[in-house]
């Protein structure tokens, strides 16, 4: 392991160990926080109820259609995008200025147009992601090498192989970056989703806890939330760490 | 000489004019042009910067159209799109960063459909002959830039092209190694008995691998010159030192030096 992974277990361990110790001793009310290993015990508690694991599942399948929607959506946008660049230059302010939008006020709208059922967190996630995913694509396919269509030419691939055999594994990179993107994204709008108006979902029971003043449950599903996405994030993280050095950075 | 006399491409008042673009005024980027390239020569142009050189090699493999006139390869005319049997090489760095040396060199090969076992056969021959056996596994990444485009030349031909374009493809590397794949080259061009038409700045390099030069003029560029240079088949870097080698540069200098400062002066 590297020397800066080290400092970075050692800070991690250190800062859990700390915690750990603080309310032990009573410094830290247990009605705000509760011991980490406490939060390990509420979330094998939690992973043991029925309940709990259909909340997970339900959340599971939200983050899952808003980010594929939105993976294959936002790719589309930015290959259409970059074929048209008339219309990208009229859109190009709004793609740039589309994050200061809080998108979430519109989730209500959603609720009323398709009911309180899953797909007003899809709708919500996938707004979250795609503009995220369709900017990567665009980025990725403006530093796509000149050189490499008019390759593609001389060997006459048609428009189709040029795109699945050499664009899409060209601007790979930045496509794993609109990925990593569209599954944060995606988790953060259907988890804020879920936690302000769901009949379930992990948002939800977090909500639910919280209101019931069940610190085990709601830090036990919180644990499981931040092991699961930094577990697929670091995984996604790793991979791309791989990809870069094969290309030195192409 | 090498070559046979039976005429493998040609061109007849080829023209390319750029369309104006906003406010601007139409480009005459090149032409007319007249040339005959025979079967099995290994053909050079040189011209100033600017003078419609790799305009020239786009129109003759069918990546541009030509403003006016016709282009013929083998006898069918070129039109929009790069016929089969020619094989065109870069000056840009065209290996796929995401393929190893070996499936770079077997993509072409892949593309037009040829089984697994005789792309195997080509491919491992081609990279062996380049002495880019070791290299089959590395990705472009780990190799030198010189490599690189060698991985780019064995793609081409490992499609057996009877058409060879090069447009200044050893122009990013040092006078060394361009000297040495120059040599490579020779043997390439030997081993396939395909005609190479070489675009190139360098006049050392077109004087040491040509059967024949033509020299362009300033832009809209025109053959002001076709220079025989009367090499035998077999020749290498090594002629450089030969008296005629600087017999012929110079001589192809002197067509060259006008065109070149007049080229310069339109430039500022």
């Amino acid at each position: 392991m590297t020397r800066a992974g080290i400092i970075r277990i050692g800070v991690l361990v250190g800062a859990v160990a700390a915690l750990e110790a603080a309310c032990r001793a009573g410094y830290v009310n247990r009605q705000a926080v509760i011991a980490p290993s406490e939060m390990v015990r509420g979330a094998w508690r939690v992973l043991g109820t029925q309940e709990a694991r259909g909340h997970i599942a339900e959340t599971l399948t939200t983050v899952s259609l808003a980010f594929l929607l939105s993976v294959i959506a936002g790719f589309a946008i930015g290959v259409a995008l970059h074929r048209l660049p008339r219309f990208r230059r009229a859109v190009d302010p709004l793609l740039a200025s589309y994050y200061a939008v809080p998108t979430f006020v519109f989730y209500p709208v959603f609720i009323v147009l398709f009911g309180l059922n899953r797909w007003p967190l899809v709708a919500i996630g996938f707004l979250f992601a795609v503009v995220a995913v369709a900017i990567n694509t665009l980025d990725g396919l403006d530093r796509l090498p000149p050189v490499f269509m008019r390759t593609a030419r001389v060997l006459r691939l048609s428009p189709r192989q040029t795109l699945l055999r050499i664009t899409v594994p060209a601007i790979a990179p930045w496509l794993f970056t609109a990925v990593k993107f569209a599954v944060a994204y995606s988790f953060i709008g259907v988890i804020a989703g879920e936690f302000v108006q769901a009949g379930s979902g992990i948002g939800f029971a977090i909500a639910f806890a919280y209101n019931s003043f069940d610190n085990l449950t709601m830090y036990g599903l919180m644990l499981l939330l931040f092991a699961f996405v930094c577990t697929l994030n670091m995984s996604l993280w790793t991979w791309e760490q791989k990809l870069y050095a094969r290309r030195g950075g192409r | 000489m090498g070559s046979s006399s039976t005429v493998q491409a040609s061109l007849s008042g080829v023209t390319r004019v750029y369309p104006a673009g906003g406010a601007g005024k139409p480009v005459h980027a090149l032409g007319p042009i007249d040339l005959e390239l025979r079967a099995g020569e290994f053909f050079s142009v040189v011209g100033p910067s600017g003078c419609g050189k790799s305009t020239l090699l786009d129109v003759m493999a069918g990546l541009a159209p030509p403003s006016s006139g016709t282009i013929a390869f083998e006898g069918k005319p070129v039109r929009g799109q790069v016929p089969d049997g020619i094989g065109v090489v870069f000056q840009e760095d065209a290996s796929f960063p995401w393929l190893t040396a070996y499936d770079n060199a077997a993509f072409a090969a892949r593309q037009a459909g040829l089984p697994e076992n005789e792309v195997r056969a080509r491919v491992e021959h081609t990279l062996s002959f380049m002495g880019l056996m070791p290299f089959a596994g590395a990705y472009p990444a780990q190799l030198s830039g010189g490599m690189r485009q060698r991985v780019c030349i064995a793609r081409t031909l490992v499609t057996r092209p009877r058409l060879l374009l090069l447009d200044e493809p050893f122009g990013a590397l040092d006078q060394q190694t361009r000297l040495l794949m120059g040599d490579e080259l020779l043997a390439l061009w030997r081993e396939t008995g395909a005609t190479v038409l070489l675009i190139t700045h360098s006049l050392d390099e077109a004087a040491l691998l040509s059967d024949r030069i033509g020299v362009m003029s300033a832009r809209p560029g025109t053959f002001i010159d076709l220079v025989e240079t009367g090499w035998p088949r077999e020749r290498d870097s090594r002629i450089v030192s030969r008296p005629e080698f600087g017999e012929l540069t110079g001589r192809i200098w002197a067509g060259l030096r006008d065109q070149s400062m007049r080229a310069l002066a339109a430039a500022r």
